[in-house]
């Protein structure tokens, strides 16, 4: 099952990045197309966002994460390198989960 | 070549690329083996994507809606490599070898030198791209091997690590109101469709928002 999902991902993007380079620019250039084009990636991270911070299984619960992920912001809003946001959300994660 | 093209390529490769250290921990903390999570590194090659794949089977989803979360999410590789085309020219093995490494950094590095020299925008694409496969893949490993010894992912608190890291991603997207518009209607559509729906569907479900939010652009 994870197997299938980890090569069917990587052919699909694959075949993206392949396609992408061997098409006219042209058929890409549409406003509309490279406008929604643009906001998929917006849209999903937020979404992922949102079920990984709530989400258990189809249950919505608020745990140690939603305090992982206000700190995170906060290191975000601070201008905080990536790893450095990183650690400190996964830190107040496991704190709070020893509490 | 300009050191500038050098310099700024290496330096983007190690500050990205350390990142897949981050990935290698969060996928194995979401049940992938230390295999699957190198393959995806290796194969996949988009840390979104990659991150879409373990955080949708980590919670539960169908192999189908990690693939369609993946995808959606590298659609954009696409566009970028539309428009690195016409600057690389290349054909046969090297064109695989250059949609391989068709991601966010390779892209930029190329469009902020493309005006000066397109030989070293061609130069930054390759040594960018190139550089960070080479770390990326290196720091996935150690990641998950890390994350291997440490056993219950909640002790650490590596259940944070995915939302955190989708959130990081996020972050510099949000640079106008119509962004912010749309990532605030995607948490709500996700909210409200993960109770009705089966793990992973809700995700691919946001898809709808910048479908409306984009329809009525013209310029």
């Amino acid at each position: 099952m994870i197997w299938s999902a980890v090569i069917g991902a990587s052919l699909l993007a694959f075949a993206f990045k392949y396609l992408g380079q061997s098409i006219p620019q042209s058929a890409l250039a549409h406003p509309r197309i490279a406008k929604i084009a643009d906001l998929i990636p917006t849209a999903l991270l937020a979404g992922l966002v949102a079920v990984q911070t709530f989400a258990n299984k189809s249950e919505l619960v608020v745990d140690q994460r939603l305090a992982g992920l206000a700190v995170a912001a906060i290191a975000l809003y601070l201008r905080a390198n990536f790893l450095v946001m990183l650690i400190a959300a996964t830190v107040t994660s496991a704190i709070l989960h020893q509490i | 070549m300009s050191r500038a093209v050098i310099r700024d390529s290496l330096s983007i490769s190690i500050a990205v690329g350390t990142y897949g250290a981050a990935f290698g921990v969060a996928s194995v903390a979401a049940g992938l083996s230390l295999l699957q999570t190198c393959a995806l590194s290796l194969l996949l090659f988009s840390g979104a994507s990659q991150f879409a794949v373990a955080g949708v089977l980590g919670a539960g989803g169908s192999a189908v809606s990690a693939i369609m979360a993946s995808a959606l999410l590298a659609l954009r590789n696409g566009f970028y490599g539309a428009r690195m085309a016409p600057l690389l020219q290349v054909r046969g093995v090297k064109r695989l070898l250059a949609s391989q490494i068709t991601i966010d950094e390779s892209t930029a590095i190329a469009l902020a030198h493309e005006q000066s020299s397109k030989e070293d925008a061609r130069k930054g694409f390759w040594l960018t791209g190139g550089g960070i496969y080479l770390f990326w893949n290196l720091a996935t490993l150690l990641g998950a091997l890390g994350a291997n010894a440490l056993g219950d992912p909640a002790q650490w608190g590596l259940d944070a690590t995915i939302p955190a890291a989708f959130l990081g991603l996020l972050w510099p997207r949000l640079t106008n109101t119509r962004a912010r518009l749309v990532a605030i209607g995607s948490v709500a559509l996700a909210l409200i469709l993960t109770p009705l729906l089966s793990p992973g569907i809700p995700i691919i479900a946001c898809v709808l928002i910048p479908i409306i939010a984009g329809w009525r652009v013209r310029s």
